[in-house]
């Protein structure tokens, strides 16, 4: 993973709320053993419509998606994550996610920004009336701001999962290190427990 | 110091966590122990990819099994599978598990079948174990009183370098259902009930410990219905704990302990259970003999009502975001305020999955479906979830019973409950389903899903709209 320090640039206001992961990528696309190409499927079915927002002109080069409460709930498909990046979004910002996407989110540097549904709503707003708005999302200090819309809002984001977007680290490579403490454990289980044999 | 000689009161899901922790502190989520790892064909490529990339390999085959469900046809399964996408993806999954030695239920395979159906039923899914499948539906498996929970590929590939996962310790949420449900009340209806309480972001956070006399006089495979829609809330996990239901379910089953090692676990697994005194993050209380069925009416688990009332005017939700919501999914679902959901019509029923594809459920639709016919207007398909559960139908006739019916007999997989393989709704055109989605397209482009129990799919099958089995003459 690279790292993942400041993400700055315009956003595309998603004014919904419970977007699923089967909107984000459609089961078709699922299909695919490679984790590259998702971004032509990202929300698949409503791009078909001329008036969705990613359509829209004024919002191409976008780096940030604001959307409103439980994105990413549902499906565990970390395709979304992947669709999503594909397409060129850095940083997603919800009042709420689902847990599964939050943290597939993580493990590939899309940053889940959660502020609270004041900031987020004052974020929608903003973005809605002014597609060329600058937000600067920064890591280090966990921190949003759009000065143009003047708005700074700080995001709840757990200091390892922080660490390792900063360094941008290996999470497999991690765990590695404990090798002992696993050797350990598992010598502990009990007899009884299955096994696929 | 009578403090320090008193264990603190933990919950079913704290006990859990905390005999699977491998390290916990310095700043790091603990790191928990997994003790079996589903894999199906879907979310599991990348992760094998990524495994050769870095050289590394499987650390327990032996604790990892992988089945085929969500591209399989539920026909002509003797031909070669039409789509070529679909077909690559099965075989790459059977290549991965001969070079990295996990055990495959390929297509054909008796014990084939949905991932969370097989797990339970080939005994390998017990109490005090934890469950990873790269599924968000592996919250089925905490019905045994296991920590099971869905994770993405990311996660896969860690699982399967390691056999651990980090993890935050979350939160817990108590959800108690007290009191005797009404006849013709099911499990699904229990946890449509519940989600239509709480909300798809309710239980976000946290695993849920579904509690009460409702939920104790569950049989396991009503407990597995409703923890598998725990996801349908947002929850991370949804667990019952273990009881005699439990442990009648599991004895004799290929993977479960025999002889004295059953003794040994049995007296384990009586442990488990919250303690007296124990605290939840949050509580939540249903009376289930208030409960009727329940019905989706928009493109979210939580936009759900009792049978018996009609479609929600947008304009009398309170809140702006589910006010929107709610006139997007009826939009979508080509719905109009104020019509009775008894009176619209569909065109396909689906029972199947693995919310409701189990034996018990089969035979729940069987009995409604007995001696009746579908509706000449209707297309109604029986996916069973399993290889075992097909076998068993069949051995008790139930098969004849819906073909006789006018129902289509499939084979297993999870079919149209996400059409990923041949069997899709049509745009525009709309179901019956007894799985566990309603979002948009998630039966196929445009299609518009209503979640129902199998009695409730049987009886609207035959009734040609939405009906309960006590509305058909
Ligand atoms: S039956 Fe449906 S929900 Fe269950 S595993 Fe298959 S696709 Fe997922």
């Amino acid at each position: 993973m690279q790292p993942v320090r400041i993400v700055s640039g315009t956003a595309v206001p998603l004014d919904r709320s419970d977007v699923d992961t089967d909107q984000i990528i459609p089961s078709d696309w699922l299909k695919r053993v490679e984790r590259t190409g998702f971004g032509q499927g990202l929300f698949g079915e409503w791009r078909d419509d001329r008036d969705f927002v990613l359509n829209k002109p004024e919002y191409a080069g976008a780096v940030i998606l604001v959307a409103g409460p439980n994105f990413g709930v549902g499906s565990s498909r970390e395709h979304a994550v992947w669709a999503l990046m594909d397409y060129g979004f850095q940083a997603v910002v919800a009042p709420r996610f689902g847990d599964i996407f939050r943290n597939n989110a993580t493990k590939s540097g899309l940053l889940p920004v959660q502020l609270d549904a004041e900031a987020a709503g004052a974020l929608m707003r903003a973005v809605l009336a002014d597609p060329a708005l600058d937000i600067t999302i920064d890591v280090e200090r966990r921190t949003l701001s759009a000065p143009g819309a003047g708005i700074e809002a700080s995001f709840p984001l757990d200091p390892f999962i922080q660490h390792r977007l900063l360094e941008g680290l290996d999470d497999i490579g991690l765990t590695l290190r404990h090798r002992d403490d696993i050797d350990r454990f598992e010598g502990g289980r009990p007899a009884w427990m299955p096994t696929s044999a | 110091m009578v403090a320090a000689s008193t264990p603190q009161p933990r919950t079913l899901a704290d006990k859990v966590w905390d005999r699977h922790l491998v390290r916990s502190g310095d700043g790091e989520p603990d790191l928990l122990y997994i003790d079996l790892h589903l894999v199906h064909e879907v979310t599991s490529p990348q992760a094998f990819d990524g495994l050769r990339m870095e050289g590394r390999p499987v650390r327990r085959p032996d604790l990892t099994v992988a089945t085929m469900d969500h591209n399989v046809p539920t026909t002509g399964l003797d031909r070669p599978i039409e789509d070529p996408v679909s077909a690559k993806q099965m075989e790459v999954l059977s290549a991965n598990c001969a070079e990295f030695g996990i055990r495959l239920y390929a297509m054909g395979d008796p014990h084939q079948g949905i991932v969370h159906i097989i797990g339970p039923e080939l005994g390998l899914t017990q109490p005090d174990m934890t469950v990873v499948c790269g599924d968000s539906h592996t919250s089925t498996h905490g019905a045994f009183g296991a920590l099971a929970f869905g994770i993405g590929t990311s996660e896969v590939e860690h699982v399967l370098a390691t056999q651990t996962l980090a993890q935050p310790r979350p939160k817990t949420m108590a959800v108690n259902v007290e009191g005797e449900l009404p006849p013709g009340v099911t499990a699904k209806d229990i946890v449509l009930a519940i989600i239509g309480r709480i909300g798809t972001g309710g239980g976000i956070g946290h695993v849920i410990e579904y509690r009460g006399s409702a939920i104790r006089a569950l049989s396991m495979e009503g407990r597995m219905t409703v923890c598998n829609m725990s996801i349908e809330a947002g929850a991370r996990a949804g667990m019952v704990a273990p009881d005699e239901t439990t442990f009648a379910y599991l004895e004799g089953r290929d993977h479960a302990p025999k002889g004295a090692e059953w003794e040994r676990a049995l007296e384990d697994w009586r442990s488990l259970a919250t303690d007296e005194g124990a605290t939840f993050d949050k509580e939540v209380s249903i009376d289930a003999s208030t409960l009727t069925p329940h019905v989706t009416w928009g493109t979210n688990p939580g936009q759900v009502l009792p049978l018996s009332a009609s479609v929600p005017d947008p304009a009398s939700f309170d809140d702006p975001s589910a006010r929107d919501a709610a006139s997007r999914a009826l939009a979508y679902m080509g719905l109009t305020a104020g019509t009775p959901l008894r009176d619209i019509p569909v065109d396909t029923v689906f029972i199947g999955s693995c919310t409701n594809g189990r034996i018990e459920d089969l035979r729940a639709a069987a009995a409604v479906a007995d001696g009746r016919r579908v509706a000449s207007s209707v297309r109604a398909l029986v996916v069973p979830g399993s290889g075992q559960v097909k076998a068993q139908a069949e051995a008790e006739g139930l098969d004849r019973v819906f073909t006789a019916a006018g129902f289509e007999w499939r084979d297993p997989g999870c079919s149209m409950c996400l059409a990923m393989n041949p069997d899709k709704l049509a745009p525009g055109e709309r179901s019956a389903s007894t799985s566990n989605r309603n979002f948009e397209g998630r039966q196929g482009r445009g299609g518009r899903t209503h979640l129902v129990s199998p009695e409730v799919a049987a009886a609207t099958a035959v009734a040609g709209h939405f009906a309960a089995p006590a509305d058909l003459s």
